[in-house]
């Protein structure tokens, strides 16, 4: 086994791993960031035309991890036995530098601070016996207030365009009324509104709703970063999700991050290199670095190190600190552990209006960030408490560019045949007049919901799969149900011809077989408890103080919003406090 | 944007006369359509011949050939899924293939050993036996098309073994892949003329509709282009 040495090793190059490796950098650390998948930039992969092929791109996965080679099992109850998730479907991670981040369609949120202290509020607002047992509610151990900077920063890196409501407490625009308050405007003005969104926007306006254009990491403009990078406007190809952006229009750690990133000498980025383990100390309390293959000559290689920050995808990080030791892992059972704990999704069903004939929504026409939204039902912006559920739901009109084959695929929606007479003629009208309308919603963790390994299967490297135990509840049901019946109102004003609600039913399981979103949370939660979190305030290991774990991995509940923006700000807030505090004294930075 | 060579363009002009139903339709795409799938049998590589008759009559019967224009044959949905099937895809690449292989419940997914091309493999195999035992020893391809449909929603929810195939996984498979051939970019095979394209109104590698963010629901007035340069 070859031994070398760095400062900090990052394992994962997507957004959380890029925005560490450069903080890290910053502060004259040597880095090195080992990365599973391919090496990756837009000038390759988003080569147009060859970027914009469908079958190539979103359909036979280009960017998605290749699970031939390592995969999750999945069952729903713990009564049963996990099968493996062999065929991408319901939600696909990202593989290669960028990660998720170069693939992602670009909505660019937030967090509704509520619920960053979701179970303190629930409790003040409604009491303590209005949790249902069994949820596990809990605080982020952090305050709006605290990530604000974070948000602001993350922002001008992405490029991120958008409509502000209030600045310093003053409001300054027509964005979201609900949106909290902001230390400055969004670096670019919001995304134009597509035709089927400004239908929306006016629908949900008369029946006294409060829409508003998504706050998008699509460049309405062109646009410089203050890594000094640049980004083009988007021309609304629709090629977002699935795809790189050839117009470098859509922020990804590739085009708004590592450019800056790879001129920079402290650098090191080493690709096909894929992380078997943490290497902790014989008492278990300090890692020394990682051991890594190294898929092109497949020998093992031991990278020491002072520093370890765990930043790969959601589940790989809870994945990597179960094979690794790291904490105790979650047992549903005796209810103790914290690895694995809290793994949570998000609901999301799609409504569909048919327009009149002389209306075309262009289906085609699209950026994956932008959109018309509501948050009337997101978060504690309504009262919960005569409807017996906790969580939300944006509603929006997010017209990411509908491409033919999963159009086709999906067909022509409500009880229209699939295939065969009369497929064609509802196919058409469908893509040429429809419009949907989602509800993006909330997840809550669940005592008996979790993540550990899998007894059975193994990945290539001989190592057992991570298991997911996951199915919808009856909270995030009933609450799916109850924003899907104020959609409704909207399609009626709208003046559609037909419509068809999609919504989660009573005892539905969770299907793996059907798309439904990548934004998978939880399982090393952030939080003030040792007993109950995997990581403190600032993502650092409650068991391991020179291990953080960056990602939405740290969410104690799946939020009604896009991760990403809440990533992002979570990235630059725990490498704020890693400069200014850890690296000074290293050291346990929350006494437990 | 290229246009299409002079050679096919001659070619396609020598055979209007075959396609001329097209033509009074008034649907030139059609008949370009039309002429292109005819121009000259494709030679299936991974399908033998048995299987080729039933994959095209299958993929026909899906996306059938109506008012609105040529169906999955004429389309080259065929060649593509044929082409498909020597492909890290069409071998199961790019899907976990490790076993134990166990039966689950069908909201969890795929469990079958099978990469795509040994789906059909027995999968047709299967089904051509099953439509022989029903059907006065008839393949699938020889039946009425009213037959053929009707086999087909019978696998489409059928729990029948065909080889080792469930009757409903064969189908989702034909589905799937004669709607891709159907749909997408002409150099896999498939879509030839751009006339599944055409049939939705999807304007294909054009990419750029910073005028069209909203034209207060208008048509878009522009046919597509393929990657590699060809209208319709």
């Amino acid at each position: 086994m070859t031994t070398k040495k760095t400062d900090a090793i990052v394992i994962g190059a997507g957004w959380a791993g890029s925005i560490l490796a450069k903080e890290l950098t910053e502060a004259g650390l040597s880095v090195t960031v080992l990365e599973r998948g391919e090496d990756r930039a837009t000038a390759v992969e988003g080569d147009y035309p060859t970027s914009i092929d469908e079958l190539r791109g979103a359909i036979r996965h280009r960017l998605f991890q290749n699970l031939s080679q390592s995969t999750v099992t999945i069952r729903n109850t713990m009564d049963q036995d996990a099968v493996p998730y062999r065929r991408l479907a319901a939600f696909l991670p990202g593989e290669g530098v960028g990660g998720a981040g170069l693939h992602w369609s670009g909505v660019h949120f937030r967090v509704a601070p509520d619920d960053l202290a979701l179970r303190t509020n629930v409790i003040a607002r409604y009491g303590k016996n209005f949790i249902p047992e069994g949820m596990n509610l809990q605080d982020y151990d952090v305050t709006y207030e605290e990530l604000e900077p974070f948000f602001d920063k993350a922002e001008k890196v992405f490029g991120t365009s958008g409509e502000p409501y209030t600045i310093k407490g003053k409001v300054a625009g027509t964005g979201n009324p609900f949106a909290p308050d902001r230390s400055d405007a969004f670096p670019l003005p919001a995304m134009k509104d597509v035709y089927s969104a400004t239908v929306f926007k006016k629908a949900a306006a008369n029946v006294g709703y409060h829409p508003y254009s998504l706050p998008a990491a699509n460049a309405s403009a062109q646009y410089t970063n203050p890594y000094g990078v640049q980004m083009g406007p988007c021309n609304f190809c629709g090629y977002c999700s699935g795809y790189d952006c050839y117009m470098y229009s859509k922020a990804s750690p590739n085009v708004n991050i590592l450019p800056a990133l790879r001129q920079d000498p402290k650098f090191t980025l080493i690709t096909k290199a894929h992380v078997l383990k943490v290497d902790l100390d014989s008492d278990g309390k300090k890692a020394t670095g990682v051991t890594y293959l190294d898929l092109n000559t497949n020998q093992q290689v031991q990278l020491k190190a002072d520093l370890v920050i765990i930043s790969a995808f959601q589940f790989h990080n809870v994945h990597l600190m179960l094979l690794s030791g790291i904490g105790e892992p979650y047992d549903p059972v005796k209810n103790t552990g914290t690895i694995g704990r809290n793994f949570v999704y998000q609901t999301i069903t799609t409504s569909r209006a048919w327009l009149p004939s002389k209306q075309y929504t262009n289906l085609f026409v699209g950026a994956g960030g932008a959109g018309v939204a509501i948050d009337d039902f997101n978060s504690m912006n309504f009262d919960h408490g005569p409807l017996g559920f906790v969580g939300g739901s944006p509603v929006w009109v997010n017209q990411a560019g509908v491409k033919p084959i999963a159009a086709a695929i999906g067909g022509p929606a409500g009880n229209a045949p699939t295939w065969g007479e009369g497929y064609k003629d509802a196919m058409v009208e469908t893509y040429r007049h429809s419009l949907t309308i989602d509800a993006h919603g909330s997840n809550m963790a669940y005592r008996d919901v979790y993540l550990d390994l899998d007894p059975t299967y193994k990945d290539a490297y001989g190592q057992a799969l991570l298991r997911m135990t996951f199915t919808w509840k009856d909270n995030d049901i009933r609450m799916n149900q109850y924003v899907v019946s104020k959609i409704e109102p909207i399609m009626k004003e709208m003046g559609a011809t037909r419509y068809a609600l999609g919504h989660l039913h009573a005892n539905e399981l969770f299907d793996t077989r059907r798309y439904q979103t990548t934004h998978l949370g939880g399982g090393a939660v952030m939080g003030a408890d040792p007993k109950t979190s995997a990581v403190n305030r600032y993502l650092q290991s409650w068991d391991v103080s020179n291990v953080f774990v960056i990602g939405a991995s740290a969410f104690p509940q799946g939020m009604g919003y896009n991760p990403t923006g809440m990533v992002a700000a979570l990235a630059y807030w725990a490498a704020y406090h890693i400069r200014t505090t850890y690296l000074k004294n290293p050291g346990p930075m929350v006494q437990a | 944007m290229k246009m299409p060579s002079p050679t096919r363009r001659h070619f396609i002009g020598g055979l209007l006369g075959s396609a001329s139903f097209w033509l009074y339709s008034d649907h030139k795409v059609w008949a370009d359509a039309l002429a292109v799938g005819n121009a000259g049998p494709y030679a299936p590589r991974y399908f033998n011949k048995e299987e080729w008759r039933f994959l095209n009559a299958a993929c026909e019967r899906i996306y059938p050939t109506d008012a609105h224009g040529p169906g999955a044959r004429g389309l080259g949905a065929p060649e593509f899924i044929d082409r498909q099937m020597d492909t890290a895809y069409g071998r199961g690449e790019l899907w976990y293939m490790s076993g134990p292989f166990v039966s689950a419940p069908a909201n969890l997914g795929y469990q079958l050993s099978l990469p795509p091309r040994e789906v059909y493999r027995q999968g047709i195999a299967g089904a051509d036996a099953y439509v022989r035992a029903h059907h006065d020893g008839r393949s699938f391809a020889d039946l009425e098309t009213a037959e053929q449909t009707a086999v087909l929603k019978e696998f489409e929810h059928g729990e029948m073994a065909l080889g080792a195939v469930p009757a409903h996984l064969l189908f989702e498979q034909l589905r799937q892949n004669t709607l891709e051939g159907v749909f997408s970019d002409p150099l896999y095979g498939g879509n030839k003329g751009l006339a599944g394209w055409t049939l939705l109104g999807f304007p294909g590698a054009r990419a750029d509709f910073m005028d069209w963010v909203n034209q207060e629901g208008a048509a878009y007035p522009f046919g597509p282009v393929s990657i590699s340069g060809e209208t319709a």
